[in-house]
């Protein structure tokens, strides 16, 4: 077998190693058939991890058994404690493990191995932290892992310079990556550059209208612009552009979701419907006859139940808080 | 409406082989006692638990375990990580054979995570997440050993990772996603902490989950998958908002994700099946009461009666 010749039994510094089979117990629950080029790195792997040996040699096996599968924890916790013992050269170490994380970028121990690299290495590879969540991101811009690194490098290290206009430009490449939009709300209420959700607010405002009106069938927009008033529901009623963006929206579509729920939670926090919002609404009324006599959040949400029949359930009990608030 | 091929599964959980060289047979041997914990919970919900040997589970669980630390590892010879201390307790559940651990000090190595502020690690290598809170607070839940930590701050890193949308992230700031919502909220239920969420905002994220061809996903614009039927179905029950959602679609969505002749369930249809996703569909099914399904708890992933037994017995 091809594999076997370079596997550590052929290592000259291995000459020495008893190998250590793993024990699966009698007839597993799970069964597992191990590829032998695997079994044999393993085998390797557990004499030394057994001995604790932590030296050069051990160092090299831990990567072979990385690369065989870079999800065994063990493996990782192992690594560290060589690279702890023989003071290893840590920027090295985290080539290395960029050049794993390439290949598996949805793999936990990897980002936390990359974690507790940067945490050593501290604000100084901030940046550099920041190139590589990008380059991964620019594979798969929903990337949990990577995600969760940047922020924590963010809060952690520092670099928040250019994050709005990241977040723009991954926005303006997918106006639908819900994952930026959360980004975004990141970088808008905790950047130390920005002042804060009071201070961004009105911008944020007309940036999320104008995606809106790019893409009404866009839920995130939609969830972003209640959170830029989360809290102060008499500010999001008062925003005329609120209920303007769920008209113009209206407008071309009537049956649009996103744009009914938002106009019924505006007018159950009581905001008064204008002669333009009625008129708009008025082929919804006339659609159905048994509606003439409904007040407007009552023939919004009857709407949301044909245009939604997923969720009819939903919008049949929202229905029901409106009479209870009118009784 | 297809059927579900629950004596398929079961012959597939029991007999599973993998093949050499197969991606799984690699990736699953350092997690193999999560996958005894999907495997045996799916065999128990469908009434088929006997069909293994307990003792035999048991003593393989035990080998698992590292007496020093009082946590379990993934595999016999692999480092403990809360991961693998939860589908111990839990499989030990399933047996009724908590009596064979030392309770308070698998719960001291549990207790022993908390950080300074109510935020749990995995392992002492100190990653952090509220996948991490959940299990820490399921498993000293289960050994009725809660009092060992600080509650109170738990539940407030918890509550400290809710976003506008209602949903939680894996940390402060992370983007919703409805694994780590699981977690919350199972978290907040455990500690009868579930007047901290909005129900309504919450509930309407988690029934905008369902897409068109019925299942599940776990953010916006992703595909559906299987896996989400537990992990949305049981944070909506928790919330007492499962009516929102199409059950009919789901599991015909579900259904349509066997593999009727050989057994097994895959994440979307026509895909390859494994043991993760048979157990998330066959739990899925048992949340919407499905016939012949065992009902679960959706909190702590387990058969209800075995959550019964565990509690009321107390």
């Amino acid at each position: 077998m091809e594999h076997a010749k370079s596997g550590p039994g052929s290592w000259p510094e291995m000459a020495d190693v008893v190998p250590v089979p793993q024990d699966d117990g009698p007839s597993p629950v799970v069964p597992i058939a191990y590829r032998d080029d695997f079994r044999e790195v393993m085998d390797y792997f557990r004499a030394l991890y057994l001995a604790g040996e932590r030296s050069p040699r051990a160092l090299r096996l831990t990567a072979e058994a990385i690369e065989v599968n870079p999800g065994n924890y063990t493996v990782w916790h192992f690594r560290r404690l060589i690279l702890e013992a023989l003071d290893y050269d840590l920027l090295q170490e985290m080539n290395f493990v960029e050049k794993i994380a390439e290949c598996n970028p949805k793999n936990y121990q990897i980002w936390h191995h990359k974690r507790w690299l940067a945490e050593k290495l501290g604000p100084d590879v901030a940046n550099k932290e920041h190139e590589f969540t990008m380059k991964i991101l620019a594979l798969d811009a929903k990337n949990y892992h990577a995600w969760s690194h940047r922020q924590w490098v963010l809060q952690t290290l520092g670099g928040w310079e250019s994050e709005l206009q990241y977040c723009n430009q991954l926005l303006e490449e997918d106006i639908f990556n819900n994952s930026a939009w959360n980004q975004r709300y990141l970088v808008i209420t905790r950047s130390p550059l920005l002042g804060g959700l009071m201070a961004m607010r009105d911008s944020e405002v007309h940036y999320t209208i104008e995606a809106i009106l790019a893409n009404p069938q866009n839920e995130s927009p939609w969830r972003y612009l209640r959170g830029l008033y989360k809290g102060e529901n008499n500010l999001l009623v008062a925003d005329e552009r609120i209920s303007d963006v769920c008209l113009k929206v209206l407008k071309n579509d009537w049956s649009c979701v996103f744009a009914l729920s938002l106009l019924l939670d505006l007018l159950r926090s009581g905001l008064q419907p204008s002669d333009e919002l009625k008129a708009t609404l008025e082929p919804i009324r006339n659609s159905n006859p048994e509606m003439a006599d409904a007040d407007l959040a009552t023939a919004v949400c009857c709407t949301l139940q044909k245009c939604d029949p997923l969720r009819v359930n939903y919008w049949s009990w929202y229905k029901t808080t409106l009479s209870s608030q009118i009784s | 409406m297809a059927e579900l091929a629950a004596d398929q599964h079961v012959r597939y959980i029991v007999t599973v082989e993998k093949k050499k060289d197969s991606f799984e047979s690699l990736v699953m041997e350092h997690i193999r006692l999560n996958g005894a914990y999907w495997g045996l919970t799916t065999l128990d919900l469908l009434h088929k638990l006997h069909a293994v040997d307990a003792a035999e589970v048991v003593d393989w669980i035990m080998s698992c375990y590292h007496p020093e630390s009082g946590g379990f590892g993934g595999n016999v010879g692999h480092d403990p990580h809360v991961l693998y201390t939860l589908s111990a307790v839990q499989v030990l559940c399933l047996f009724d054979r908590l009596d064979v651990l030392d309770i308070d000090k698998v719960a001291d190595y549990v207790a022993g995570l908390q950080n300074e502020d109510g935020s749990f690690s995995g392992d002492i290598w100190g990653e952090v997440d509220t996948r991490f809170s959940y299990i820490a607070l399921c498993t000293l839940s289960l050994l009725h050993r809660l009092h060992k930590i600080n509650m109170q701050k738990a539940v407030d890193f918890v509550v400290s990772c809710k976003n506008l949308d209602g949903g939680f992230g894996a940390m402060p700031g992370g983007e919703s996603h409805a694994g780590q919502i699981f977690c919350c909220v199972g978290a907040l239920a455990i500690t009868g902490s579930l007047h901290h969420i909005d129900r309504d905002l919450l509930g309407w994220w988690l029934c905008e989950r369902q897409c068109k061809d019925g299942g599940l996903n776990g953010r916006p614009e992703k595909l559906a998958d299987v896996c989400y039927s537990w992990w949305v179905l049981s944070s909506l029950i928790m919330i007492d908002r499962v009516h929102w959602i199409d059950k009919e679609k789901l599991a015909k969505f579900i259904l349509n994700c066997q593999d009727k002749e050989n057994g097994g369930i895959s994440d979307r249809p026509d895909n390859a099946v494994d043991i993760y996703h048979t157990y998330f569909g066959v739990a899925g099914l048992s949340l919407m009461e499905y016939p012949g399904v065992k009902p679960m708890d959706p909190a702590y992933a387990l058969p209800l009666d075995v959550v019964n037994r565990i509690f009321l017995r107390k």
